[in-house]
């Protein structure tokens, strides 16, 4: 299983990358988004990977999965959302005011 | 507790006075004397004290894990210096009342000055270095925002730069300074440094810190080669000149030498690095006034001398001379604010300040000239007038060593300086007011209002009276002040105006007559001067350094930016790559560890394997936008299952939500971006990114494995058991959230808030309008609102928000909480949008987001708030610690309070995102039909 998820977290780290390197800025966004989500993982499974043990306590219960990642990762999705609601309009805003959506901001010539 | 308000009413006065300021245009100056008072009002219970040879100190815990202490001290200097400031503070405001023109803005000037006076009064009542080093900044940048207080003229704001930089320059080597005396002393309260003195000069640090703290005296007070600034700071209002560039602030240098006096002083160091600095000062800045021009400048220059006096006299390092200095305090902000007022009179009046055009002015203002005259006098040191007095004690001071090799430079040079003295004295009263007839004044000059006078009478008739009763009025305050300098019993001195035929009265002598003769003989004299002139100003040597480092930070600029972000990217990755590798091959312990690992399962092998086939089809059709949108999506919500897979169901709730609302937007941006990405990078560059995708994420890829095989402990022991018992919830994830880590939170949310409302600034007013058609020519579908759909979606409607209030009621204990509860409602009202159109939900949904989002903001907050005085003394706790209450109910209605907060933001900032975008769309789409229907 830990094979699996360093493959998973390798490819989507791969793939934003890649995609961040683009000249164009939609494919930048996508690339950021890979790249939140391969961080998010990497946080969580920090935690090293545990099956069947969410973190909510009960009786007779005594194994947990690390609770502490989970929490990170909670509040990182959300934020990572908004950056890239910001990131998306900001690039939109770049489209309508240079003629093009280049990633440099170069001027229609 | 006096002595805190009396630092901090003048703060808030400043925005006291600026408030009332647009009830009436005088109301400010009125405001500004009350508060000015009622400070004063403060000082008084410890004035008694301060004459009973006590020293108050009053301490307030500030930051206890460094040890500091916020605190506040009176001793003789401090009151000294406090009266000076509240004092001649109110014969300021009475007189820039006069002074302002219906043009000005009086609120602002007042809130500044009221500001700088609360900083100015914060330094000489810290008995906290560092806290005295925050109110010094504040004097810097109070100066600052006076200076250029007419924001419209080029040379108020360039010499507002100059000052600030300069006196900016100088706080930054005091901080540095006060860093290295704190080390050495152990303690950064003043009792601790002043009482050891002797451990200080034996340690190895003593000369950088002193050289540290000297720069920052040297600066504020403008010491040679520093004191450029100084004149170009004449662009300031007059009232400001006379406060804050005579009067107090430029005193503040001369105020940390005398502070500090019994700490530092009393080493070779100290006697030739501060007389030698104050002996330049002393004669250049003299001799340059000689020749100015300006009537605002003459002063200055013979501010910066008389400074430069100060300075000498404690370098010389002997009791006494200590004494004469805080007597030359005293005498030197009594005369020269008086002349600088009496100068901004002459301005006001005539409309110049040039002293080759005022001529003669006796005839129009012979009672302002006689004003000037007194204050003059005793600036020049005549006997009589309070400067002749401590300008007898510091010539007196000079002969100390005249028995040693060079001994008698110190006299002559003393000497010559009176001597520059009297010849600029006698240059500011004849040439103003004698010497023919007023060459084209800009109006016709008269004597001004009556209460303008009134500040520079009171003034001038101190000088008189110190002048010819020292005993009587000075000796008190004079004794406790120097003893608050020295820190113990002060040296016998005689204040009289005759001592006998003694050398310091023949000096005395020459340098009057001297001067006189100079005067005589100024035209020969200034065509000397335009041979040597300018260079001694410094300006020009300033703006050549300024212009280099301009210069330099271009450069490195230059260097290190490529002005393309793919370039900049590039860099980054490879530069973080090589970081990577290099840190794995120094080390090189073995890549497998030794943890047990988890078995796979079919299951898991092909959800990884969809996940990563999309994830590389992303990137493949990533030039068809539309295309690898859905597949990015598909994406995201195999993600979620992996978080449901280990055991992480709240993050799975959220990744899901998340997802749709984030697709949905990519979806309505991708509405006006082009919808697909030209072919441009060459078959290189392709292959060299992909080259750097594949390393990275190899690299990334190795790193998790390492980390995952090998067995790790755990630091959430603390919250595991202390979730039920402490925190009232069996979601641990969740009381993390809301009850531990609950500042995080709030800080999280604030962000998320201001993602939100930094979108919405961009979006606001945007003109857009969608293409027709898409790339291949096919017209858009104007079917918008299919009805099976509409009518679902609001069926659906009150289900969802009852789930999503369910999801928030039982975060605390099962998966759930405010965040995805927040996204729930959010899905469930976009769909709306979607559905039914953006002029349909809007109608039905008049709430406004920003409200929403400040709401959650607000009920986070003070959740935060409640608990804190609930559980706690007011203002024991740091933020660090900050605890959400312990026990019971009440626990678990702060933290579902504070959970609603999140839900709040969350909502308002999400719907506010695409709501706005949506209206946007809705706008460019109704123009488009418009267009096709005309």
């Amino acid at each position: 299983m830990e094979a699996l998820v360093s493959i998973l977290i390798g490819t989507l780290t791969g793939c934003g990358v890649y995609l961040i390197l683009r000249n164009r800025t939609f494919p930048v966004v996508l690339g950021l988004t890979f790249l939140s989500y391969a961080v998010n993982l990497f946080l969580l499974v920090m935690g090293r990977l545990t099956i069947g043990k969410p973190p909510i306590i009960a009786e007779n219960i005594t194994e947990y999965a690390d609770p502490l990642p989970q929490a990170l990762v909670l509040t990182a999705i959300v934020i990572s959302f908004a950056m890239t609601a910001f990131v998306i309009v900001l690039s939109l805003k770049a489209y309508l005011e240079m003629g093009n959506d280049h990633v440099d901001g170069k001027h229609k010539s | 507790m006096n002595l805190l308000l009396v630092a901090l009413i003048p703060f808030a006065g400043g925005i006291f006075v600026a408030y009332i300021s647009r009830f009436g245009r005088l109301y400010s100056a009125w405001g500004a004397g009350v508060v000015t008072l009622l400070a004063l009002a403060f000082l008084y219970p410890s004035i008694a004290d301060v004459f009973a040879e006590q020293t108050v100190i009053q301490r307030w815990r500030w930051i206890p894990m460094l040890g500091l202490d916020f605190a506040f001290r009176l001793d003789g200097l401090s009151l000294l210096f406090s009266l000076l400031i509240l004092g001649i503070g109110i014969l300021i405001i009475i007189y820039a009342r006069y002074y302002l023109s219906e043009q000005d803005d009086m609120g602002r000037f007042y809130a500044y000055l009221m500001m700088f006076m609360g900083s100015m009064l914060g330094i000489v009542l810290s008995e906290n270095i560092i806290q005295l080093l925050i109110f010094w900044e504040l004097t810097s940048l109070s100066s600052f925002l006076l200076i250029s207080y007419w924001q419209q003229r080029h040379e108020s704001r360039s010499g507002a730069r100059m000052a600030l930089a300069v006196t900016g320059g100088g706080g930054l080597a005091l901080l540095g300074g006060f860093l290295l005396l704190g080390e050495i002393c152990g303690s950064y309260d003043l009792s601790v440094i002043l009482a050891s003195g002797d451990s200080i000069s034996q340690h190895p640090w003593y000369l950088p810190m002193l050289i540290l703290v000297l720069l920052g005296a040297f600066t504020k007070s403008a010491q040679f080669p520093f004191h450029f600034w100084l004149p170009n700071a004449m662009a300031a209002p007059t009232p400001v000149s006379a406060y804050l560039h005579s009067a107090t602030m430029v005193k503040a240098g001369v105020f940390l030498l005398a502070r500090l006096y019994p700490a530092l002083s009393g080493t070779p160091e100290w006697f030739w690095l501060v007389s030698m600095t104050g002996l330049a000062t002393l004669l250049i800045a003299a001799y340059i006034a000689m020749f100015e021009h300006d009537l605002k400048g003459l002063l200055a220059y013979s501010t910066i001398s008389h400074l430069g006096l100060i300075t000498l006299l404690f370098g010389m390092d002997t009791p006494l001379a200590a004494v004469a200095a805080v007597f030359h305090i005293i005498n030197h902000a009594i005369f020269k604010a008086s002349l600088f007022m009496a100068a901004g009179i002459i301005d006001h009046e005539t409309g110049t300040r040039d002293m080759r055009r005022l001529r003669g002015l006796w005839q129009f203002m012979p009672h302002t000239a006689s004003l000037a005259m007194v204050a003059a006098a005793s600036m020049a040191g005549v006997p009589l007038f309070n400067g002749f007095l401590s300008k007898e004690m510091f010539f007196a001071e000079t002969l100390h060593h005249i028995n040693q090799p060079w001994g008698w430079l110190m006299p002559a040079a003393a000497t010559l300086a009176g001597i520059f003295a009297v010849a600029y004295s006698l240059r500011f009263i004849h040439t103003v007011f004698f010497n023919g007839t007023p060459v084209d004044l800009p109006k016709t000059p008269h004597e001004p209002p009556r209460w303008m006078k009134v500040p520079v009478e009171l003034l001038v008739a101190i000088c008189l009276l110190v002048g010819m009763l020292p005993a009587l009025t000075v000796e008190p305050i004079l004794g406790v002040a120097a003893s608050g300098v020295l820190q113990e019993k002060v040296p016998d001195h005689d204040l009289a105006i005759w001592h006998g035929f003694n050398p310091a009265v023949w000096m005395s002598i020459i340098a009057l007559t001297g001067g006189i003769l100079a005067y005589l003989g100024r035209r020969p004299l200034s065509v000397l001067h335009d041979h040597i002139g300018n260079r001694l100003e410094f300006k020009s040597f300033y703006n050549s350094l300024i212009d280099l480092l301009f210069k330099i930070a271009g450069q490195i600029t230059r260097l290190l930016n490529a002005n393309s972000l793919q370039r900049m990217v590039l860099v980054f990755m490879l530069f973080i790559m090589t970081l990577g590798v290099t840190s794995f091959i120094d080390s090189s312990p073995a890549l497998t560890g030794n943890r047990v690992l988890l078995p796979m399962d079919a299951v898991s092998l092909l959800i990884t394997i969809i996940l990563i086939i999309a994830a590389l089809g992303t990137v493949i059709m990533h030039r068809q936008r539309l295309v690898s949108l859905i597949l990015l999506g598909a994406v995201g919500l195999g993600v979620a299952l992996v978080f449901v897979k280990f055991s992480a169901p709240d993050l799975a709730l959220t990744q899901l939500s998340v997802e749709v609302v984030t697709i949905v937007l990519m979806l309505l941006a991708l509405y006006f971006l082009p919808q697909y990405s030209p072919k441009e990078s060459s078959q290189t560059a392709r292959s060299r990114d992909a080259l750097i995708a594949v390393g990275a994420g190899t690299g990334v890829g190795l790193l998790v494995w390492a980390v995952l095989t090998r067995p790790y402990q755990t630091i959430a022991d603390y919250f595991m058991s202390n979730s039920v018992p402490g925190g009232g919830g069996t979601n641990v994830v969740n009381v993390i959230l809301v009850d531990f880590r609950g500042y995080d939170t709030l800080g999280e949310i604030t962000v998320l808030a201001l993602a939100g409302l930094g979108i919405f600034a961009m979006l606001h007013q945007l003109k857009l309008s969608g293409s027709e058609a898409d790339q291949q020519g096919r017209p858009w579908d104007n079917d918008m609102h299919p009805l099976i759909m509409a009518s679902f979606v609001r069926l659906l409607l009150p289900l969802a928000l009852l789930v999503s209030i369910y999801i928030l009621l039982r975060g605390h204990n099962l998966p759930g909480g405010g965040f995805i509860a927040g996204l729930i409602t959010a899905v469930a009202l976009i769909m709306q949008y979607l559905a039914n159109g953006v002029s349909w939900a809007q109608t039905r949904l008049t709430i406004n987001m920003h409200t929403v989002i400040s709401a959650g903001l607000l009920i986070a907050a003070l959740t935060g708030l409640a608990s804190w005085v609930f559980d706690h003394p007011f203002l024991t706790s740091t933020f660090g610690h900050l605890n959400w209450p312990v026990i019971g109910e009440f626990e678990l209605a702060s933290a579902m309070a504070f959970d609603l907060g999140v839900y709040l933001v969350v909502v308002g900032t999400t719907l506010l995102i695409l709501v706005y975008l949506g209206l946007v769309h809705k706008e460019s789409h109704t123009n488009h039909v418009r267009k096709r229907i005309r």
